[in-house]
């Protein structure tokens, strides 16, 4: 499809405490639907947002993390973690979610790359729109 | 591909603006808007120093109704910020292939 273009979802936010991760993560849902090249970032506090075992019984809100690990459903495959990020923020890439998706052969892949900060910037530069959360 | 950043908050109260200094790449733009232009007053040295380590290779503004607002005169920003109307916020969001904001 020529007319495909490059979204980037850039989520800098920690999940709960605003809105915004959630409107993020119903944003790419929506978006899913156009059938566009889709890449989402997370840097900054963004990275809380695949932290794995959320519990958010205690908080009266409801607990959209296991969300994410459907995106490979909705063909998201394309999930940026940023590594200086995780690393200020005392995070290993053990602490984030298992996010997979089926590859062409049927097999579960992971979608989650771990990037430095250099990478990030051309990540974000190659895109023909940024959507910021 | 070169984006103009905008970056709407303090810097004494959020990291967006050292987020986005640290991922604008060489022929990018940032534009200070809203909360984000109380740190332009020449005497903040905390945003002089974070807009120095952006380099020569971004350009930098900050948008002028934003600064009067706060009573921060034009004439009184950090040095190498050039002041822009919204006509010139307009002139940089068509500069550029995209705008990408620093939330």
């Amino acid at each position: 499809m020529s007319d495909t273009k490059r979204f980037l979802y850039v989520n800098r936010k920690a999940p709960h405490g605003t809105v915004y991760a959630l409107e993020s993560l119903e944003v790419v849902l929506i978006g899913a639907a156009f059938e566009q090249d889709v890449s989402l970032a997370f840097l900054d506090d963004g990275v809380f947002q695949l932290v794995k075992k959320q519990v958010t019984t205690g908080i009266g809100v409801k607990n959209f993390a296991p969300v994410y690990r459907a995106l490979g459903d909705y063909e998201v495959k394309k999930l940026f973690v940023e590594r200086e990020s995780l690393e200020e923020r005392g995070l290993t890439e053990d602490d984030l979610m298992e996010i997979t998706h089926e590859n062409d052969d049927e097999e579960d892949v992971n979608s989650v790359e771990i990037v430095d900060r250099a990478r990030m910037a051309e990540i974000m530069a190659a895109q023909d729109v940024v959507l910021s959360f | 591909m070169s984006t103009l950043h905008t970056v709407n908050k303090s810097p004494y109260e959020r990291g967006s603006l050292a987020s986005a200094i640290a991922h604008a790449l060489p022929g990018d733009a940032i534009l200070l808007i809203e909360d984000a232009v109380v740190g332009a007053r020449a005497s903040a040295r905390k945003t002089a120093e974070l807009l120095k380590s952006a380099g020569s290779a971004c350009s930098l503004y900050v948008l002028g109704p934003d600064l009067a607002a706060r009573g921060i005169p034009a004439t009184d920003v950090v040095e190498g910020l050039t002041v822009v109307d919204y006509a010139g916020f307009v002139d940089l969001a068509t500069g550029h292939d995209k705008t990408q904001a620093w939330l």
